[in-house]
């Protein structure tokens, strides 16, 4: 098994109101085709340390490496074009463009990478959207699709980049019953048909029982 | 480009708003092209009047200047007081002045030189006695230099050099005196010598100034009527094929000929003042508009940024860098800027041309119907980049702005 992501002893302060250890000495190793879960109450700092993760938060102590590529102290502009190629996100609200369609919002990232045509990354958006179901939705506007339908759009936005990882922060937060199904096994599909590794953080206690691997956090260090 | 596409597309999803952004820029530049189009019309038009009823360089004896005193003369080392010191008793007579007009008209710059004298007079038809002067010019050499004969209302120019006696008046003067080609009208001068004219011809400059007190007759006219001899010149008016020569050239002339020698610059210093003022009225009203212009861009972009935190916050996520999201809304403000600037251009346009059409009186003063407006490209020009960089500052705050969001804060404060 191949190793994709490794911390070493991170460590996060707040400093407004006053001082505050929110990651203490986090160790961390994530597999190939991994779907881990990031479970804790609220205030742990799962959701913390999954922004250091994701490289938005530079400002932490410690190493990160995501594809044996050192991030820790890479600066802004390098670690957007290292987010771009490698690292997928699906957040809790769906996010997409609202003035963009379905199409364009997977494609975006796409043609910000830049290494495809257009009419090639259009293909890709298509097979991407094939993959969640929602190919026929396509040229929808984003804000006239149903939230389900949303989360998966953004689903394949996270993937049209074939990234290392994907991140999501509550991807079935806002979901009803049916549609966290839905979603729940479009990712476990696709860490098993494609190898992808996923970090999910989580408070469904059944989301995460069905994951590989389960990491609780408490106060700011990992229990388990 | 992927921003530009972005930001056509953040432009076209909110059509009002955007329009209501253009439109404050092409008011701004609407207003300026207008404004700026109607002063330097009428700046030019007068510039030209004045032009075309004054020489460019005009030679005559100046017998107020300056002269050193007998006491300076015989000690010039020493310290001389001379106070409330008299002006040389001499006449305004310039000497040889024929020479001198066709040793100025073989130099290659020069258009034509034309030797007159002119009097004081006054011009009585009936009971009716107005002031005014007479100049005594060769009529030919005038026409060449001031284009006299497009100005001739009535009369011919050919019928003074046939006529001893005489006169092309001004069109003002004949109205008040209530006179037509044909008639004969008496002039006086200070010195008294009274001597009957008859009018062959009715010119119009334009310029109430010229119109309203001026009359051409043969230069033998003139002398008999101040009494002088048959060499007795006050001046020599000069054109020049380029007009902006005038004060080197002028300059030159003084030297050679030791007669004062004026350009139309100094000649004309109030009216070139008059310019001035008219050009930083102009420019500040316009600088003005185009800045609240730019306050309203600042504020429809910096609203459409506060709306558009959580797009921001996506596109950082998925890799957009920094200058990405502040290009996108750049690209916004100037597209604004330049649409509004390019429409604003059209309505200046259309704004002048309605100025143009419209009847106005010049009175007295000058004979215009309407107003005289410039449609000359260059404050088109001038235009489109005054609004295009106006907006461009206006933008780049608050795309810097947007530029420096913090994701993470979006993305979790929900």
């Amino acid at each position: 098994m191949k190793t994709v992501l490794k911390t070493h002893k991170i460590n996060k302060y707040f400093y407004e109101p006053e001082r505050f250890q929110v990651l203490k000495g986090i160790d961390l190793s994530v597999q190939k085709g991994e779907f881990l879960s990031l479970v804790g109450k609220s205030g742990c700092g799962k959701s913390t340390l999954m922004y250091v993760l994701s490289t938005m938060d530079t400002d932490y102590e410690g190493d990160l490496e995501i594809n044996e590529t050192r991030l820790t102290g890479k600066k802004q502009n390098e670690l957007a074009k290292f987010r771009n190629e490698h690292i997928g996100f699906i957040f809790q609200f769906h996010f997409l463009l609202p003035e963009f369609t379905a199409l364009q919002n997977v494609m975006l990232p796409a043609m910000k990478l830049g290494k495809y045509s257009k009419a090639e990354v259009e293909e890709r958006a298509y097979e991407k959207l094939r993959i969640l179901g929602m190919h026929d939705q396509a040229l929808k506007a984003s804000s006239k699709l149903s939230g389900g339908q949303q989360q998966r759009v953004a689903i394949a936005r996270a993937l049209i980049n074939d990234p290392t990882v994907i991140m999501g922060d509550e991807p079935t937060g806002n979901l009803d019953s049916y549609n966290t199904q839905v979603v729940f096994d479009i990712l476990k599909q696709l860490t098993r048909e494609f190898g992808q590794t996923i970090i999910a953080v989580t408070h469904d206690d059944e989301f995460a029982a069905n994951t590989d691997r389960i990491v609780e956090m408490s106060d700011g260090s990992i229990l388990s | 480009m992927l921003t530009f596409e972005i930001a056509k597309t953040h432009l076209l999803s909110k059509p009002k708003q955007t329009l209501v952004a253009m439109m404050g820029v092409t008011f701004g530049i609407g207003m300026f092209i207008a404004m700026v189009s109607l002063m330097t019309g009428l700046n030019n038009f007068t510039e030209e009047l004045t032009m075309t009823s004054t020489p460019d360089i005009r030679i005559f004896n100046d017998i107020t200047r300056e002269r050193l005193s007998l006491a300076e003369e015989w000690n010039p080392e020493g310290i001389n007081q001379v106070h409330h010191q008299k002006p040389k008793n001499e006449t305004a007579k310039l000497r040889n002045a024929f020479q001198i007009a066709s040793d100025i008209r073989t130099n290659p710059m020069v258009l034509g030189a034309a030797p007159q004298l002119s009097s004081q007079v006054f011009y009585n038809y009936g009971p009716v006695q107005l002031n005014g002067m007479i100049a005594g010019v060769d009529i030919m050499e005038e026409d060449k230099l001031f284009d006299l004969r497009a100005k001739i209302k009535s009369g011919r120019l050919e019928d003074l050099l046939s006529t001893p006696d005489g006169l092309i008046m001004g069109s003002g003067l004949a109205r008040k005196l209530n006179v037509q080609v044909g008639d004969r009208v008496v002039i006086t001068t200070p010195q008294g010598f009274t001597m009957s004219l008859r009018i062959v011809g009715v010119f119009q400059m334009g310029l109430g100034a010229i119109d309203n007190i001026k009359s051409y007759a043969n230069i033998s006219t003139v002398q008999n009527i101040m009494q002088k001899d048959r060499s007795y010149i006050t001046e020599i008016n000069i054109k020049l094929k380029d007009t902006h020569q005038a004060k080197p050239l002028a300059q030159e002339m003084e030297k050679v000929y030791g007669y004062r020698a004026e350009d139309w610059e100094t000649a004309n210093a109030t009216m070139l003042t008059g310019v001035v003022v008219r050009n930083i009225m102009t420019y500040s009203v316009s600088i003005t508009l185009l800045i609240v212009a730019g306050f309203g861009i600042y504020n429809i972009l910096n609203m459409t940024i506060y709306n558009k935190m959580k797009d921001i916050a996506i596109l950082k996520a998925t890799g957009f860098a920094s200058n990405d999201v502040r290009e996108i809304f750049l690209i916004q403000s100037l597209v604004i800027g330049f649409l509004g600037s390019l429409l604003g251009l059209m309505v200046g346009f259309g704004l002048s041309y309605l100025i143009s059409l419209a009847p106005f009186d010049g009175g007295e003063f000058i004979s215009i119907t309407q107003l005289p407006v410039n449609f000359s490209p260059t404050y088109y020009i001038i235009g489109i980049i005054f609004g295009v960089s106006t907006t461009a500052i206006a933008g780049y705050m608050p795309a810097r702005k947007a530029g420096k969001i913090d994701p993470i804060e979006i993305l979790r404060g929900v």
